[in-house]
């Protein structure tokens, strides 16, 4: 069975973010990771291909600064990997590039994480379902493969909802699917021979594109109330808050 | 030309976040002077759908069949594309629901939409179109231009508010061409959280972290949770650890939220958990840390031991409500 992870290079969860003229992120300093829902939807993959066999490749549209990232993907156990050579720009061209690569190279399952956690959007792996005419699940909390089948449980809004689904699908991972493995030396060692394919992007796609960059509004200063004035705290949020 | 907006329903009725997308979407029809279309898939009265018109919807389409009861993502995207081209849309608006999620992202790749997916703001320009979103799990917000002939919005809840008026809309039944190969996934089991808020559109919220020293010590924070009509919620190492579910988790790798007001008990406010909860529109944080990072992000602070705090504030709430 032929899995595909896609994977996105994100800041890591603790940077504190800044702009370079409302253009850009500010880079200085930051330390990019594989985003950690992606992390999630590789650990599926390498633990299906352990029982079913087969090979997990994982893929990333973006420049040759996110190598290292998919080198961790490869430590963590992914086979081999694929990057096209493009800056990522919206959902939209990153799911082009990724169907583009699909459709010259067939996958059983293709997995995304629930969303980036740089640019939220959670669009890719619907944009891939469609470009490539195949079912896409987003938000799944479980996935298990029978044959051709896949029996997938996602969240819904109020619930969860347990569906199957027939091969090849692509869907996106959500907390509770697995646990992230962390690389060893082994890993680490061996993702360095590891192959790491380079593709040249095909076409341009987007659609959209970021015109400014700002942080939210500073705060006010916090109002402390002491512990035993929970009446003048409630009628605070009542009257100056307006919020109960 | 018109604003075609997908009216999500749960079981026959509307929730708040689809008068809110319906408001949203007639405020952009004003702007680009065109009206709103609403597209509806389920068994709903019709004096629900007819009851869309109160928030801007001049007309609803309505697709009644029984393989469509839960969220078939190929066959919607299908119907909502031919809806879109019957109705000449050249703006989708969808709720940043999870069915939204689910489906706006394939409904823009079939119709060759740029898409703004968590959206905040009505449009700030038609030319370029251009719509706010948060980025960086709201540690960021960027303006998005889409430069498409149709554009695809997803609204995030609470982040708009609803605007009714009286109007009433009329209503269409719409029979689209429906394929078979648009069924490859078939729902076996549905498990609703009966009588629990969502937490995705919750309007008041509150969260407990650590300082609860243990899963058994929660029913202070559903009593105040239910005295106050709000969701529950929790930090990512309860979560991990186990003292609750996963869906509670909000924060940078959890769920990102933005009621009006977001109350955190016992969580110190860790970069990551502030980047899902920095734009609820009131904070309250109780802590036992002075230093605690959360009051920096608060908008009243309470310092002081859970176990006290609490009781009185579920107190003072409940002497609130009986007035």
């Amino acid at each position: 069975m032929k899995f595909l992870v896609c994977i996105s290079n994100v800041p890591d969860t603790t940077t504190k973010i800044s702009f370079v003229d409302g253009k850009a992120l500010n880079t200085a300093g930051v330390q990019f990771v594989i985003n950690p829902y992606d992390e999630i939807a590789l650990t599926r993959a390498l633990e299906l291909k352990e029982a079913l066999g087969g090979t997990v490749t994982v893929i990333n549209v973006g420049g040759a600064g996110t190598e290292p990232t998919l080198r961790k993907a490869l430590a963590i156990g992914a086979d081999d990997a694929i990057r096209v050579n493009a800056e990522p720009v919206d959902a939209y061209q990153v799911a082009a590039q990724i169907a583009g690569v699909v459709k010259t190279n067939q996958y059983d399952v293709i997995l995304t994480g629930r969303e980036s956690i740089d640019y939220n959007s959670g669009q890719v792996a619907g944009m891939l379902g469609e470009l490539l005419e195949i079912p896409s699940i987003s938000v799944a909390t479980k996935l298990d493969i029978n044959g051709t089948e896949a029996t997938i449980e996602r969240e819904i809004d109020g619930g969860k909802e347990v569906l199957t689904t027939t091969l090849p699908f692509v869907a996106s991972a959500q907390k509770g699917m697995s646990e992230p493995r962390i690389p060893n030396m082994r890993g680490i060692m061996s993702a360095r021979t590891k192959p790491l394919q380079v593709v040249e992007p095909s076409g341009d796609a987007k659609l959209t594109s970021s015109l400014l960059y700002e942080l939210p509004p500073a705060k006010q200063a916090c109002k402390m109330i002491a512990p035993d004035k929970m009446d003048e705290l409630v009628g605070l949020l009542h009257n100056e808050a307006k919020v109960i | 030309m018109s604003v075609l907006v997908f009216a999500e329903n749960w079981d026959g009725k509307f929730k708040k976040s689809t008068f809110e997308a319906v408001s949203y979407a007639g405020e952009i029809a004003k702007k680009i002077s065109t009206t709103v279309s609403a597209i509806v898939i389920g068994n709903v009265s019709d004096d629900d759908l007819k009851s869309l018109g109160k928030y801007g919807a001049a007309k609803v389409l309505n697709v009644k069949n029984d393989r469509l009861n839960t969220l078939v993502p190929q066959a919607y995207t299908s119907i909502i594309a031919e809806a879109a081209q019957k109705e000449a849309a050249t703006v989708l608006v969808f709720s940043h629901t999870y069915s939204g999620k689910n489906i706006a992202g394939r409904v823009a790749a079939r119709l060759k939409a740029g898409l703004v997916a968590g959206a905040t703001a009505l449009p700030s320009n038609t030319s370029p179109f251009t719509v706010r979103k948060k980025c960086f799990s709201g540690k960021g917000l960027t303006d998005v231009a889409v430069t498409s002939d149709i554009k695809v919005l997803s609204l995030t809840p609470n982040a708009f508010g609803v605007i009714a008026g009286d109007g009433s809309a009329s209503v269409e039944t719409f029979t689209p061409a429906i394929k078979d190969s648009d069924f490859r996934t078939t729902v076996k089991e549905v498990k609703k959280t009966s009588g629990k808020i969502a937490l995705t559109e919750a309007e008041l919220v509150v969260s407990a972290g650590r300082g609860m020293k243990g899963p058994e010590n929660w029913g202070m924070i559903e009593d105040l949770a239910n005295a106050l009509g709000a969701a529950t919620a929790c930090s990512k190492p309860v979560a991990d650890i186990g003292w609750r579910p996963h869906h509670e988790h909000v924060g940078q790798t959890g769920i990102t939220i933005g009621p009006n007001l977001y109350i955190a008990i016992g969580i110190s406010g860790a970069i990551q958990h502030l980047a899902g909860v920095s734009s609820s529109k009131t904070i309250v944080a109780v802590n036992i840390d002075p230093e605690a990072p959360f009051f920096k992000a608060a908008d009243y602070g309470v310092v002081g031991d859970a176990f006290e705090v609490v009781p009185k504030l579920l107190e003072a709430v409940k002497k609130f409500k009986a007035h």
